[in-house]
């Protein structure tokens, strides 16, 4: 009777950590408060306007017959003169700037900066606007059909980068910072000089972040459906998988960056060190796709990258579990080299 | 071959036990930037004992006892508890010691029963929590956070975290430093609860009073030597004598007023030493000669005392004596 009431030691470990977790109001807001915040913050900044209308200055003697065939058209025009007209343009609030021919017979002149997507769509369609009022044909028949794809706005794209920046910071902080914060308790050698298993304490790190994530994506989650009507076009299931490897992957190199450092700045500085260029590098808020060709195979080695890129896959791609193993293999590759080295240096006292 | 049952054996023994720390990895020879911290240590401490380690700060006593806990690795030299080694058998010794560290931070944000039931799930034996808390005097904190308990408190949780399992030998390293009076009587009662179960304590301690209270035998560290061992009766023996003589004089006495040699030849002193705050101690045989004496010497220089006492020599006194330094600097 008395064994069956011994408490076993892994399950005290994990109630440990999860109850220092919980009795932390600071902890508590970082884990779950603080990524919500992000996405309401960037899902307005980047929330998805109508077309932009076309807008465009109209010098003086620009004719009320041209004024009007644009404005029939829904592009703005504005009346201004030489310099607010320069202003204007060089500013963005205009983006093309009609100047009347100087005298009967001339052409009509566009001003404009053709390095500017939105000055040469504005361009085309004040030209073809004018040119139909001034009486061209069309010849070839045309029809338009407007489509919008889910999972194509900022906000498809910025929720699943969010999630694993999350599982990320919760791995090095919850693990990494945390070892060392035992290293400087002494506390680590305190539960050494106890017989507990090295292989427990580690065992019950990992348990402890597991039964928070789901938690965390949850929240993620349920938020940007019912906020910013974010779907997961896969399967759970993958979306778990590599929500999982993230993690695990995560919290050896947070085991490795944890294993020396004798106090917490040590051990600060070196999570920045590796997360703040992966912050940048892979993804999370803006497709890396904008840094140079050389440099993608590097990008795609990252973890964080393979984690973004998994979870996107699932998330927008719809990718079953089989599509997610590419990201799956660059994560165990940095798990397992991280971990074994990591206990390698690993320092107890 | 004579078959040695281990119990036989000491509870502690260790033999030439050294720790160099090394500012990089090197061989067990010391070099330049390397520091010493124990020297050829050799202690044997039976089993039922209570056995002090005393010294400075800097002595080497926690590396002293954190080798003998298996916590780390000596440079050299032997060391078995209960008759095994750290290197074969960690496990079983693990079971059968207790371990209260010099100021471990528990966990804050857990309770007391919580604590203790971590500690309790390490071990194959535990003690009932009830029994834990009742040992300690903690039962209307079971619920309290750490961060919430007082130092004392704090302080009796870590030696109930090391009585979890009953274990053979405590190790208590500064078990009272920094704690109040009251605290510290607390602690010390429960060492001596301990000590009535049968178990073998090893303490450290810059406390003189708490080492002759509490210890059979105690050691004097200095810079990593034992420089003496015996009981704290037979340490202070060896001074020759039981009584000190306390005396200061009055500010603005002409310095060379007093010097040793003179101090030396009153009747029965056999010890001389001054503080840096200008007090002098005589370690006197028979104070009531020598103090008569004393006076008499002072009329006689025209040097007026501003404090005169006396009291019975301490381990304090021993370890003067025997460094010409002082234990503690606060």
């Amino acid at each position: 009777m008395t064994e069956s009431r011994r408490p076993r030691p892994v399950v005290q470990l994990t109630l440990m950590r999860l109850r220092e977790m919980m009795r932390e109001p600071g902890v508590l807001f970082w884990t779950f408060g603080f990524p919500v915040l992000i996405s309401v913050a960037l899902g307005i900044a980047f929330r998805v306007k109508g077309p932009e209308p076309v807008v465009v200055g109209a010098l003086p003697g620009v004719t009320a017959q041209a004024r009007d065939a644009l404005a029939s058209d829904g592009v703005q025009v504005r009346p201004l003169d030489q310099a607010a007209a320069q202003a204007a343009l060089r500013s963005g609030q205009v983006a093309v700037v009609l100047v009347p021919p100087a005298r009967p017979g001339e052409p009509f002149t566009y001003r404009f900066d053709p390095a500017r997507p939105e000055a040469r769509l504005a361009r085309a369609t004040v030209d073809a606007i004018l040119q139909k009022a001034a009486g061209r044909q069309d010849r070839l028949a045309v029809r338009d059909q407007e489509v919008s794809e889910p999972g194509s706005r900022y906000i498809d794209f910025l929720i699943p980068g969010l999630l694993a920046m999350n599982l990320m910071s919760g791995s090095m902080w919850g693990i990494g910072w945390v070892i060392v914060e035992m290293r400087v308790r002494k506390l680590l050698k305190r539960l050494l000089a106890a017989p507990m298993r090295r292989r427990h304490l580690l065992f019950a790190f990992g348990l402890s972040r597991l039964m928070v994530i789901p938690f965390e994506i949850a929240l993620i989650l349920t938020f940007a459906r019912l906020v910013f009507g974010v779907q997961v076009a896969g399967s759970y299931a993958a979306l778990a998988l590599v929500s999982l490897a993230g993690s695990a992957s995560f919290a050896a190199i947070a085991i490795l960056v944890a294993s020396r450092a004798q106090n917490t700045q040590t051990v600060s500085g070196l999570m920045n060190l590796v997360m703040l260029p992966m912050f940048v590098l892979s993804g999370v808020f803006f497709s890396s796709s904008h840094f140079p060709e050389v440099t993608r195979p590097f990008i795609s080695a990252l973890p964080l990258t393979a984690m973004c890129d998994g979870m996107r896959a699932v998330t927008i791609d719809g990718v079953g579990l089989l599509g997610t193993l590419p990201y799956l293999a660059v994560l165990a590759a940095w798990g397992v080299v991280s971990f074994v080295l990591g206990l390698r240096w690993f320092r107890w006292g | 071959m004579n078959p040695t049952s281990p119990d036989a054996e000491p509870a502690v023994l260790c033999r030439g036990l050294r720790k160099i720390y090394e500012a990089g990895r090197g061989s067990g020879r010391k070099r330049a930037g390397e520091v010493l911290a124990v020297e050829g240590l050799d202690l044997s401490i039976r089993r039922g004992e209570c056995f002090g380690l005393l010294g400075p700060n800097g002595s080497g006593k926690t590396t002293t006892v954190e080798m003998l806990e298996g916590l780390l690795l000596p440079t050299g030299g032997e060391v078995r508890l209960l008759g095994m080694d750290w290197a074969h058998d960690e496990s079983r010794l693990r079971e059968r010691m207790g371990v209260a560290l010099q100021e471990t931070r528990l966990p804050e944000k857990l309770t007391v029963e919580e604590v203790l039931t971590l500690f309790r799930s390490f071990y194959q034996r535990p003690r009932p929590l009830e029994a834990l808390l009742a040992d300690v005097q903690l039962e209307e904190k079971r619920r309290a956070w750490v961060v919430k308990l007082s130092g004392g408190q704090r302080q009796r949780l870590a030696i109930a975290c090391a009585l979890v399992a009953e274990p053979e030998i405590l190790f208590l390293d500064e078990p009272t430093t920094g704690l109040d009076p009251q605290s510290r009587r607390q602690i010390w009662g429960l060492v001596a609860a301990y000590r009535a179960r049968g178990g073998t304590v090893l303490l450290t301690t810059h406390y003189m009073e708490e080492a002759e209270r509490l210890c059979d035998r105690v050691a004097i560290l200095d810079r990593g030597r034992l420089i003496r061992l015996g009981t704290p009766a037979e340490l202070i023996a060896g001074l020759g004598a039981e009584h000190v003589v306390e005396l200061e004089l009055e500010a603005g006495a002409g310095q060379g007023a007093l010097d040793e040699a003179t101090l030396r030849g009153l009747p029965t002193v056999t010890e001389v030493h001054l503080s840096g705050e200008g007090v002098w101690a005589l370690a006197a045989v028979e104070p009531e000669r020598a103090v008569p004496a004393l006076r008499a010497l002072l009329q006689e220089r025209g040097q007026r005392l501003l404090r005169l006492g006396t009291r019975k020599a301490t381990l304090e006194d021993v370890f003067v004596s025997l460094t010409g330094r002082a234990l503690r600097d606060d």
